[in-house]
């Protein structure tokens, strides 16, 4: 690996002005899974790395009933799939954190790290979409937010001006009668990336009969994680019914626009689009059958 | 280009300082500056697990951790796991199971089972086998190391006050 400068601020304000190099090629270390990789094999150059784990504010964690939750960008996975309440609270994040590569990654990689990342494939970002995620970000020019829908803009590519870095993710807390779930397919079961990824949130009536709104987001299918809106918009006012989630996976197989890979075909991909969003939205369904009456 | 960094951390129970460049692994480190060879280099990108070590608790791939952000860390390698009586539990059912070959993929499958074990003690097969998804053996086929883990984790249920 080529040498880079390291360096390791302890405050929001120091990195923001480490990350804007002035011309040097700056980049933001979190757990380093994917980035140590990228650099050792010379897929870009940096001469100066910010590891940004020092800094208080992105090590935040906090989840209530009464803000939702606030992840900051240098929490590793563990520290996700461990936490009892963001167990009952957002199983779906539990659902994507878990799966990403082995428990070793999971010990160092974040959340924050796989979104900005960027990956098609990155498993936590459609979790991220169905739930309704913000982007908080720091940047010379002071703080502003993106849903993280609009975060990726091409494999590998997100929306960070130099200087700017992602500061933390807040997810609003899940209604009444909400529930939501992730899945992808891949040949092997853990430590594998993933051929078709899909997250589905619903929300359910009182009564838990009839869908009030719904929300599918797809992996791997389009040059970015993907929400696909039409297909979460058409189940609203349905009845949870079979008939409408099969309507839902034919749209979601609609918006996917998927590649032949490595990984699979096209054709392949869009067959799964259809398997998964039906399986997705099943357990989503069931998960906010299964929650506390209001 | 940024000259070398001084790094100060606990390896196996004992102080240790050393120098390192940024671009330097903590792999690369534990290997070519402190020597210790126990921790093996098998992919360097994080897939095969042959480099993990316990870091502040955790199983992390060292190839995937920069030797600067060893920085106040508690490490353990293969080298620290023996005790004064004996090897660890693990290494023994290692060894009387045949769970090893060529050896290069040992030291870390042991740290990565040392480190369920610890957190828990009673893991079946099932939790095991995922446990240790990364860590790849080539020669073994994976199932004497996985009865040597339930073996070592009921000799260990059972020497537990």
């Amino acid at each position: 690996m080529q040498d880079f400068e390291y360096v390791a601020p302890t405050t929001l304000e120091e990195a923001v002005r480490l990350l804007d190099g002035n011309g040097l090629k700056v980049k933001a270390l979190a757990g380093g899974t994917d980035i140590l990789v990228q650099l050792r094999a010379n897929r870009f150059q940096v001469d100066r790395l910010v590891d940004i784990k020092g800094i208080p504010e992105l090590n935040q964690l906090s989840c209530s009933e009464a803000d939702g939750l606030t992840l900051g960008a240098a929490v590793p996975c563990y520290r996700v799939y461990e936490d009892e309440r963001i167990a009952r609270l957002y199983p779906a994040l539990v659902d994507a954190t878990s799966l990403i590569g082995s428990i070793q990654v999971q010990s160092r990689g974040t959340v924050g790290g796989n979104l900005c990342n960027a990956a098609p494939s990155g498993d936590s970002i459609p979790a991220l979409i169905i739930l309704g995620a913000t982007c908080e970000i720091a940047g010379p020019k002071g703080r502003r937010t993106v849903q993280v829908e609009r975060f990726c803009t091409g494999p590998g590519r997100n929306v960070l001006e130099p200087g700017e870095m992602l500061v933390s993710l807040k997810l609003p807390l899940p209604k009444a009668n909400s529930g939501a779930h992730f899945l992808r397919f891949t040949p092997r079961k853990e430590m594998d990336i993933a051929v078709v990824g899909v997250g589905a949130s619903v929300l359910l009536d009182d009564a838990r009969q009839r869908i009030l709104s719904a929300r599918i987001a797809l992996g791997a299918v389009a040059p970015t994680p993907l929400l696909a809106r039409e297909a979460g918009d058409l189940l609203a006012g349905r009845e949870a019914s079979e008939a409408a989630i099969e309507e839902a996976a034919k749209a979601a197989r609609a918006a996917a626009r998927p590649i032949t890979d490595i990984r699979g075909t096209a054709r392949q991909r869009t067959h799964l689009v259809g398997v998964l969003t039906k399986r997705a939205l099943g357990t989503a369904i069931a998960r906010a059958k299964e929650g506390k009456k209001p | 280009m940024t000259g070398r960094t001084h790094v100060h951390t606990s390896i196996n129970d004992t102080d240790v300082d050393f120098l390192c460049e940024s671009r330097q692994s903590l792999l690369e480190v534990l290997r070519d500056v402190l020597w210790l060879f126990g921790t093996k280099e098998g992919c360097n990108d994080g897939n095969c697990g042959a480099c993990t070590v316990i870091m502040d608790g955790r199983i992390v791939d060292s190839c995937l951790v920069l030797a600067v952000e060893a920085e106040g860390k508690t490490i353990t390698t293969i080298e620290g796991i023996a005790q004064a009586e004996g090897l660890h539990p693990l290494q023994q059912a290692f060894l009387e199971g045949d769970a090893l070959q060529c050896g290069i993929c040992t030291p870390g499958f042991v740290l990565a089972a040392k480190a369920l074990l610890d957190r828990e003690p009673d893991a079946d097969e099932t939790r095991i086998r995922h446990w240790l998804a990364g860590n790849l053996c080539r020669c073994t086929g994976y199932d004497k190391i996985v009865r040597a883990v339930l073996k070592a984790g009921k000799e260990m249920r059972e020497e537990a006050p």
